[in-house]
């Protein structure tokens, strides 16, 4: 490995920053914790949203095992019926929007950009804007739990139900608004990755030479794009109603109730193609890397990913199936959730077509990929029964349904984020998780989660409705069937399950005391982000790379032998690397960092709060909305030459020479 | 140089801001189109108060409505002075276009007043609230754009755009003409189509 | 295109407008919904193609149909389910 002489820095002096406002400085540390908090970095932001998500992961479990304590028993005296409420209806908006998304959040931000060879997103102050106001938006809406009552109506908040009349606390306003923040986040975040995708991608990267995790979050974007829109005007129409009187949803004045449900599923339903693409992504870079093969039919799973974007939108009303449609809506939205399953399918094919005659490495990130491709299937199996309606009608809103979207979603998209976990963490943290504690994690994990949500498959046939706070022994029933054993095995496994994320959580720890480095090339990947140290460098490349091929990264290690045909290692990571380092670009310059994303996204929750208590508050925030913009509007994204000709080391505005 | 926030590296070669504000007027259509659904859905239902026929002056929202479309004219030269860098032009047209807007806004304004004296409230009926919303919403679009396209004349006086001017204001101008064609779908279906 | 061009289309559209509100005050018959229909669309077009700069690249295009035409198909099943369009 070859040591390379830098030119030493020029004298250190002060750096002078340009100012906004003919005051305020601009920020500079490259070093503590306002390194993090005025940040424009991808990585860091990604950083940022990680451990955000898993926090939120945290606070979703422990709902969820309180309401699995509820219902452990006959009578349960954990949570009256109120506070069940309130749980159910937060451990699922916990998971959906501030545990899952952000963290398909972190992995797009941290790996887009690596992955098509840039050294930033499009517009990096806006990435941050996108972090701090889904942070402040998920502390926004978990605020209520101390403020009157969390939200009551369940995720998707039914109206009339969710309005003043019935939910006269101000949980389901603090839901609503904060979910609205959240939505201004994930919209920013999708125009940004968007941009970035379409315009930022190395020289000779075609589209159809892009990886294959950047094209599945591409196709998330898209969806976030179109659906945030249709659940920000349903919030909005709920607010209107609870806040200003207005008639939206009540049925004395000839309101539709059904105009929520339609509105929300509008949404709802390609939200949960945004819930388990990310996964499909990460699983889709895993699986080749750990069978030495390249991913089987790469179109065909571009291409059914981008149709499960498109027929996702047709789709939305199986919800709804028993909410008295009518008999043509329903067979034709029967028709168009049967036909989704088939680009899914064509996914798990192309996947076990990957494996098959390759040489299977089963690290921990590989049996999350594998867990996912299996208990997926079951959860996409269940879903199939859904589609059709005469059987749903028996189904819906009962814990057989609860077992299907729990086996596609932690089944699916969390064991896909775990797998994204074990497979990059050395190129995020320089560290190898430990793979024996990842063993115990994965099949914890595997054994709790299917202690939990099998037998909901057998309560839901069997009878139990869903959000119900309690089960007496009088519906408990008897025989093989009975919801006491079955209602206790889920509640047991649930523990079970618990243990398993404890292990991830100290193999977090342990990895974290352990001064042992990683490799550059652990898993010998395919895809650029691997062509960068552990972690990347801020400019992640020293040199833009110009793509030739999909799987570029293992294309410059291997090269095919005229005479045997076979894939012959020509260049090691460490080679590259070096040769990356000689051929060095001078005088990159970075996005400088900023505060008015930070400020601008502080201002949302403010007016948020003003909408509950106090309008004055609002007109505060808004103030500071049009401050911030402004500030924003006359600072340039990356500082001017002039700041950098005198270069501090520890300076963001440092010259990476 | 590699300077990551240059575009003419750019993979299309089309510029980061031009692609964000299509894809953004690409997701408020799905915005109007949720509250132009909601409005025809509830637009008859009147348990009380008036209906849309009695209370509509379609004479009124006619030239509200010409005046908006002209603005996205005087749009339209200001963002081609910008491509010929008549900076003089550019902040006339810009101000006349915000001249026009603000006066269609003071039009709703009054619109507004005179529904409400008139007897129809946001919570009078359905109508009620769905048209306050819609028309709201899009007035609140038109004013957010008045406000950019002011900045966008006192930010090019102090030349301290970063960035291309032209793009900028062609950004802008984007917005400008969505916010039209939105309200021309609205005085459409809302104002034109009776009940 | 010229600033003459721009005011040519302007004027276009100033006279499908004063055609629009011309339905307020004469019977179309059976013609009203469709030329009202057709009007709205013909203007929408007009100043999309020609004030936004005829999508001076393709992607543009793409973006924004995109987002209108699952826009417009979206909402037009969601309105089926409530059998507006049987009035």
């Amino acid at each position: 490995m070859a040591i390379i002489e830098r030119p030493a820095p020029t004298v250190p002096a002060v750096v002078t920053p340009t100012t906004t406002y003919g005051v305020l400085k601009r920020p500079v540390s490259a070093t503590g914790w306002r390194s993090w908090v005025f940040t424009v970095d991808h990585k860091k932001i990604g950083i940022m949203y990680g451990a955000t998500a898993m926090f939120f992961f945290i606070v979703g479990g422990v709902e969820a095992l309180l309401i699995r304590l509820q219902l452990a028993a006959p009578n349960g005296k954990v949570l009256n019926a109120d506070l069940y409420n309130q749980m159910f209806t937060m451990h699922a908006t916990t998971m959906v929007f501030l545990f899952v998304m952000p963290m398909a959040a972190a992995f797009a931000n941290y790996f887009v950009p690596l992955q098509i060879g840039a050294r930033d997103v499009a517009f990096p102050r806006l990435n941050a804007f996108s972090f701090w106001a889904l942070l402040f938006g998920g502390i926004f809406l978990n605020l209520a739990w101390f403020l009157g009552g969390a939200a009551d109506g369940g995720w998707f908040m039914y109206a009339p139900n969710s309005g003043p009349v019935f939910s006269p606390t101000n949980g389901v306003d603090f839901w609503a608004l904060g979910l609205q923040i959240t939505g201004i986040a994930s919209l920013a975040g999708a125009i940004n990755l968007i941009i970035t995708v379409l315009n930022m991608r190395a020289p000779g990267m075609s589209l159809m030479k892009m990886p294959i995790f950047t094209w599945l979050i591409t196709v998330v974007q898209f969806l976030l794009l179109f659906a945030v829109p249709v659940i920000t005007v349903a919030l909005f129409l709920l607010s209107f109603q609870r806040n200003f009187g207005a008639r939206f949803f009540d049925v004395a004045a000839g309101a539709d109730p059904l105009l929520w449900q339609h509105l929300f599923w509008i949404f709802g339903h390609p939200e949960v193609y945004i819930l388990i693409l990310p996964s499909f992504g990460i699983i889709s870079e895993v699986l080749p890397v750990f069978s030495r093969k390249p991913l089987f039919g790469y179109p065909f799973v571009v291409f059914s990913g981008a149709a499960i974007g498109f027929v996702g939108w047709g789709v939305w009303a199986h919800h709804m199936f028993a909410s008295g449609l009518g008999p043509v809506s329903v067979a034709v939205f029967s028709l168009t959730t049967m036909a989704i399953a088939v680009p899914t399918g064509v996914k798990i094919i192309n996947w076990t077509l990957t494996m098959w005659g390759g040489k299977l490495w089963f690290t921990t990130a590989m049996k999350f990929a594998i867990g996912l491709i299996v208990l997926f299937t079951v959860g996409g199996l269940s879903g199939v029964t859904h589609s059709v309606a005469p059987s749903d009608t028996q189904q819906t809103d009962t814990y057989y349904i609860v077992a299907h979207f729990h086996y596609v979603l932690f089944g699916g998209a969390v064991l896909g984020i775990f797998s994204g976990f074990y497979y990059w963490w050395p190129k995020v943290f320089g560290k190898m998780l430990n793979e024996k504690l990842g063993s115990w994690n994965f099949w914890l994990m595997i054994i709790g989660l299917n202690l939990t949500f099998g037998p909901m498959h057998i309560l839901g046939l069997q009878g139990q409705p869903r959000r119900m706070y309690r089960w007496t022994e009088a519906r408990a029933g008897e025989g093989f069937f009975n919801l006491a054993f079955w209602n206790m095995i889920a509640s047991i496994g649930s523990f079970i399950l618990t243990t398993g994320i404890l292990m991830f959580l100290i193999n977090v720890w342990v990895t974290w005391r352990n001064p042992k480095k990683a490799p550059l090339d652990p898993w010998d990947a395919r895809s650029l982000e691997w062509m960068t140290t552990n972690p990347p460098k801020e400019h992640n490349f020293d040199v833009i790379p110009t793509v030739h091929h999909l799987d570029e990264f293992f294309h410059r290690k291997y090269e095919e032998d005229a005479t045997t045909h076979t894939m012959k290692q020509v260049a090691t990571a460490e080679e590259l690397m070096a040769e990356q380092e000689r051929n060095a670009d001078k005088h990159i310059h970075m996005p400088s960092p900023s505060y008015w994303p930070i400020v601008l996204a502080f201002a949302l929750p403010i007016i948020t709060f003003g909408i509950i208590y106090s309008y004055l508050i609002s007109v505060v925030g808004g103030v500071i909305v049009l401050f911030a913009a402004y500030g924003w509007a006359l600072e340039s994204s990356t500082a001017p030459d002039s700041d950098f000709e005198n270069n501090t080391p520890g300076t963001a505005l440092a010259i990476h020479d | 140089m590699t300077d990551v926030t240059h575009d003419h590296a750019s993979s299309t070669g089309i510029s980061n801001v031009k692609l964000g504000m299509w894809a953004f007027l690409g997701s408020e259509c799905l915005l109007f189109g949720g509250l132009i659904s909601t409005y025809m859905l509830y637009r008859g239902r009147v348990t009380g108060g008036p209906r849309p026929s009695q209370i509509f002056d379609i004479p009124f929202t006619s030239v509200s409505s010409f005046i908006l479309l002209m603005s996205s004219l005087t749009m339209v030269l200001a963002v081609s002075a910008a491509h010929k860098e008549d900076d003089r032009k550019i902040n006339l047209w810009l101000t006349v276009t915000a001249l026009l807007g603000a006066t269609f806004v003071g039009g709703q304004v009054y619109e507004f007043t005179a529904f409400y004296k008139e007897g129809l409230g946001f919570s009078t009926s359905l109508f009620g609230s769905s048209f306050y919303t819609l028309t709201g919403f899009h007035g609140v679009h038109v004013t957010v754009g008045i406000i950019m396209l002011m900045s966008l004349v006192g930010i090019l006086k102090r030349s301290k755009v970063p960035g291309k001017k032209a793009e900028v204001v062609e950004m802008i101008g984007l917005y400008w003409h969505f916010v039209d064609i939105v309200w021309i779908v609205i005085f459409t279906l809302v104002y034109l189509i009776p009940v | 295109m010229s600033d003459a061009g721009y005011i040519r289309i302007a004027l276009i559209l100033a006279a499908i407008t004063a055609l629009e509100v011309s339905t307020y005050y004469v019977d179309f018959g059976v013609l009203f919904l469709p030329a009202l229909l057709i009007m709205m669309v013909v203007k929408f077009v007009m100043v999309v193609s020609y004030f936004m700069h005829k999508f001076d690249n393709k992607v543009f295009s793409y973006l924004f149909y995109a987002g209108l035409a699952l826009a417009v198909g979206v909402y037009i099943v969601f309105l089926s389910t409530f059998k507006f369009f049987l009035q």
